[in-house]
């Protein structure tokens, strides 16, 4: 116990030296709007290097030439870009709710369902004063782990390996180089608007780099990423796994998180060379809102990533159950020859909830595959699209693509669109599609009751069931808590 | 076990079943035959508590309960096992899986601890030595990719997993091939028990010959017309049911 004491205190010196070098400056939140010096404001914050900030710059400079996606089936009023604050400290206390007493019962309710400690329960509805003795760190699904002496160890193990696993802040300043090379390679500045403004922007973020044939030695979560202070709202991460390197990487956490920030624009970049192997996991599970829509996120997410190398492999796992709105589509550029893309996703929408997600896969080298197996569930008035691409490029003999998309609707007011394109340049190529659309069966509710479960059993049981081929890709316990919430999530979504 | 009285039931409106009394004693295996579109499907899917049924008219106490104010699983951790004409599919839920759901319900609704997995494994391997059934295909999707007969033979291997109080088996010995009749007459008949019933839907004489009932009741247009012993159904398999007119006739007189 003492031991684990001496590391509290240790950390806890550690942040407070940190903070020390921030105070410097003369205030902590910027004023709502966004111009040239507010981005400058920012990264001197960060106390950034000067590349760093002439890039942001020319992110900004190309956002503004840039327009808003109108494509996607989301219905939501305009954004006004000039009402956000782009850069706040952790939140000031008169914003916080001052007990559990004012926060939306209903997200009180699953904390409990989800098996949450009181004390978690505070952090996560972000009650003033509820914080973790490691001071304000935003660990907050550390839940079920101790995660300060877990954080440790675990850096330790990492150490040893040589793989990277920071915050992007921190490696802009230990890693400049690493960073330099590979930041917006991926997803460049003028990529989609949101992309544009999350490059001009972006407040904190992953670091992970896997050096060459390094075997990551465990699942790297940001549940265990200690010093992710008030990333939420522009999240940056980035990935590079170098020749022979393998990682799996877990983003997200199945208790509901709420944040004061309506609007989420994250990007993720990831890097595979020659024979890399990443896998990327995310349950993302942000307050939806009340059950008129209001208050929820706005979840808008670019995610690509490279398959640079021949026979690497990148694989996208995604639970999402959370958001108002959701705009989100996990890709892979399968430029290395025998490269492998793979997308794996349950959505879910109830109440007013709204999402486009997809995937796309852009088969560029020889002998590329890719697959995509995407289950959506609908329920109440949640409406959900998919849309996937896939593009062979003529230079891509032999490509293979396997997509299924199912879709699966409780009750009669939520619906499900599929929007699948294909763009295919060489003969080649072979693509199969299967689409599906299902009501949960009054036969097989029936069924089921009849054999003793209660009509919310059921439901959990034929919902789980449909989603099996996406949950047996997620890494074990993050499965069982997927599931887990899943049944949270319909609870009462049928009669 | 189970007492109908006068029950009379509509589906959209239609009258389908129009005043039925049944009683089976503890114990005793009842038949139920009749054409098609008679309404046995209706009244096994209405004891089992579907929904899409209206029971118009009369009672249904079962163990001295009122049957219909209980909803579907109250009913069937009760102990009443509906034995589906039509097994529906469930995919991707392992076969396993619901049935430890379903065992655990019951335990749960008796105020018992869940089953150990170690001594539900046991179970399994005994019932399904029992039905011919393998290890892989009850860990396989329920009913998923089954045929007809491997459907039917999953329903006993249910039956006999959950041990019911009461069994209303619906054309279960339909579309079986010899031995799947075997297994499943087998079935039912180690179940046969003093504190157990059965009311057993057929078209054929065949599964009354190796389950004899001690009762076969025939079922025209919504109503009980003929009842009586094991013999009825020879004479029905002679004389098929052309002369159930009259019978009706002097059932409504
Ligand atoms: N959901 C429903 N909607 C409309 N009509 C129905 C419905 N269910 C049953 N019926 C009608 O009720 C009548 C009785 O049907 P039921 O399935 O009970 O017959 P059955 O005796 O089981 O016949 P079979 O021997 O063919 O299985 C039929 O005329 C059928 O068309
Ligand atoms: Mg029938």
């Amino acid at each position: 116990m003492a031991a684990h004491e001496d590391d509290v205190e240790a950390l806890v010196a550690e942040r407070e030296y940190e903070a020390g070098f921030v105070t410097d400056l003369e205030s902590d939140t910027v004023a709502p709007g966004l111009n040239e010096d507010v981005i400058r404001f920012i990264s001197n914050k960060k106390n950034e290097p000067d590349w760093m900030l002439e890039w942001r710059l020319e992110a900004y400079r190309q956002w503004q030439q840039m327009k808003m996606p109108r494509w996607p089936h989301l219905h939501y009023p305009p954004i006004d870009f000039q009402k956000i604050s782009y850069y706040s400290a952790p939140k000031s206390a008169k914003d916080k709710p001052k007990s559990l007493d004012e926060v939306d019962p209903k997200l009180l309710e699953t904390y409990e369902k989800l098996g949450i400690p009181l004390r978690e329960q505070e952090m996560l509805a972000g009650v003033e004063g509820a914080e973790y003795p490691t001071s304000g760190s935003n660990v907050a699904v550390d839940a079920v782990f101790d995660s300060v002496s877990v954080a440790t160890t675990f850096k330790k193990k990492l150490h040893e390996a040589g793989v990277i696993f920071c915050s992007i802040s921190e490696a802009i300043q230990e890693y400049p180089e690493l960073v330099r090379k590979h930041l917006g390679t991926v997803v460049p500045r003028g990529d989609n608007f949101f992309a544009g403004l999350n490059s001009a922007v972006f407040t904190d973020g992953s670091f992970v780099y896997i050096p060459k044939g390094v075997k990551c030695p465990m699942e790297l979560s940001t549940y265990f990423r200690i010093n992710a202070e008030n990333t939420g709202q522009f999240e940056r991460t980035l990935i590079v796994a170098e020749a022979g390197s393998h990682v799996s990487y877990l983003e997200g956490c199945t208790a509901p998180q709420r944040d004061e920030n309506q609007l989420h624009a994250a990007v993720v970049e990831l890097v595979a060379e020659e024979d890399a192997e990443i896998k990327y996991s995310t349950v993302q599970n942000w307050y939806p809102g009340d059950e008129n829509g209001k208050g929820g996120i706005y979840n808008f997410v670019t995610k690509r990533g490279d398959c640079r190398g021949d026979r690497s492999k990148i694989s996208w796992t995604q639970v999402e159950t959370g958001s108002a709105i959701t705009w989100k589509y996990p890709s892979c550029v399968l430029n290395g020859d025998n490269s492998v893309g793979e997308f794996y996703s349950v959505a879910v929408t109830r109440g007013m909830q709204q999402a486009d997600t997809g995937t796309k896969m852009i088969h560029v080298g020889k002998n590329t595959k890719s697959t995509i197996i995407a289950k959506g569930i609908s329920a109440a008035r949640g409406e959900q699209s998919y849309r996937g691409l896939v593009k062979i490029l003529p230079s891509a003999t032999n490509a293979r693509n396997f997509t299924q998309c199912d879709s699966l609707l409780i009750g009669d007011k939520c619906g499900a669109h599929t929007f699948p394109y294909v763009e295919s340049k060489n003969s080649t190529a072979k693509l199969e599609h299967e689409a599906t659309t299902s009501k949960i069966g009054e036969d097989q509710m029936f069924y089921c009751q009849q054999r003793g479960l209660s009509e919310e059993d059921a439901v959990n049981l034929i919902v789980n069931g449909f989603c099996k081929d996406v949950f047996q890709e997620l890494p074990m316990e993050f499965a069982v808590e997927a599931q887990k919430l899943l049944n949270v999530t319909l609870e009462n979504a049928v009669g | 076990m189970i007492s109908i009285k006068n029950l009379h039931a509509e589906v959209e409106g239609k009258p389908i079943l129009r005043g039925i009394d049944l009683e089976i004693p503890d114990g005793e295996v009842h038949a139920i035959m009749g054409p098609n579109g008679s309404g046995k499907s209706t009244l096994a899917s209405i004891l089992a508590g579907r929904e899409e049924y209206e029971v118009t008219e009369g009672s249904v106490t079962y163990k001295g309960k009122e049957l219909l104010e209980l909803d579907p699983d109250e009913r069937a951790c009760e102990g009443v096992f509906l034995g589906f004409q039509y097994p529906v599919e469930i995919p991707g839920v392992s076969n396993l899986y619901l049935l430890r759901a379903a065992v655990n319900a019951r335990r749960k609704y008796h105020g018992e601890p869940e089953v150990d997995a170690v001594e539900f494994m046991q179970m399994v391997q005994e019932k399904i030595a029992h039905v011919g059934m393998s290890m892989d295909m009850v860990k396989r999707g329920v009913n998923e990719d089954f045929s007809g007969g491997e459907k039917k033979r999953n329903e006993i291997f249910q039956m006999l997993m959950l041990e019911p109080s009461l069994s209303v088996l619906d054309e279960t010995d339909s579309g079986l091939d010899i031995d799947a009749l075997k297994v499943v007459a087998s079935g039912i008949n180690r179940l046969r028990s003093p504190e157990r019933s059965t009311i057993l839907v057929t078209h054929y004489k065949r599964l009354l010959e190796h389950v004899v009932p001690d009762r076969v009741h025939v079922l025209y247009q919504g109503r009980i017309v003929r009842s009586g012993g094991p013999e009825l159904a020879d004479t029905l398999e002679e004389e098929g049911y052309a002369n159930l007119e009259t019978d009706e006739a002097a059932a409504t007189s």
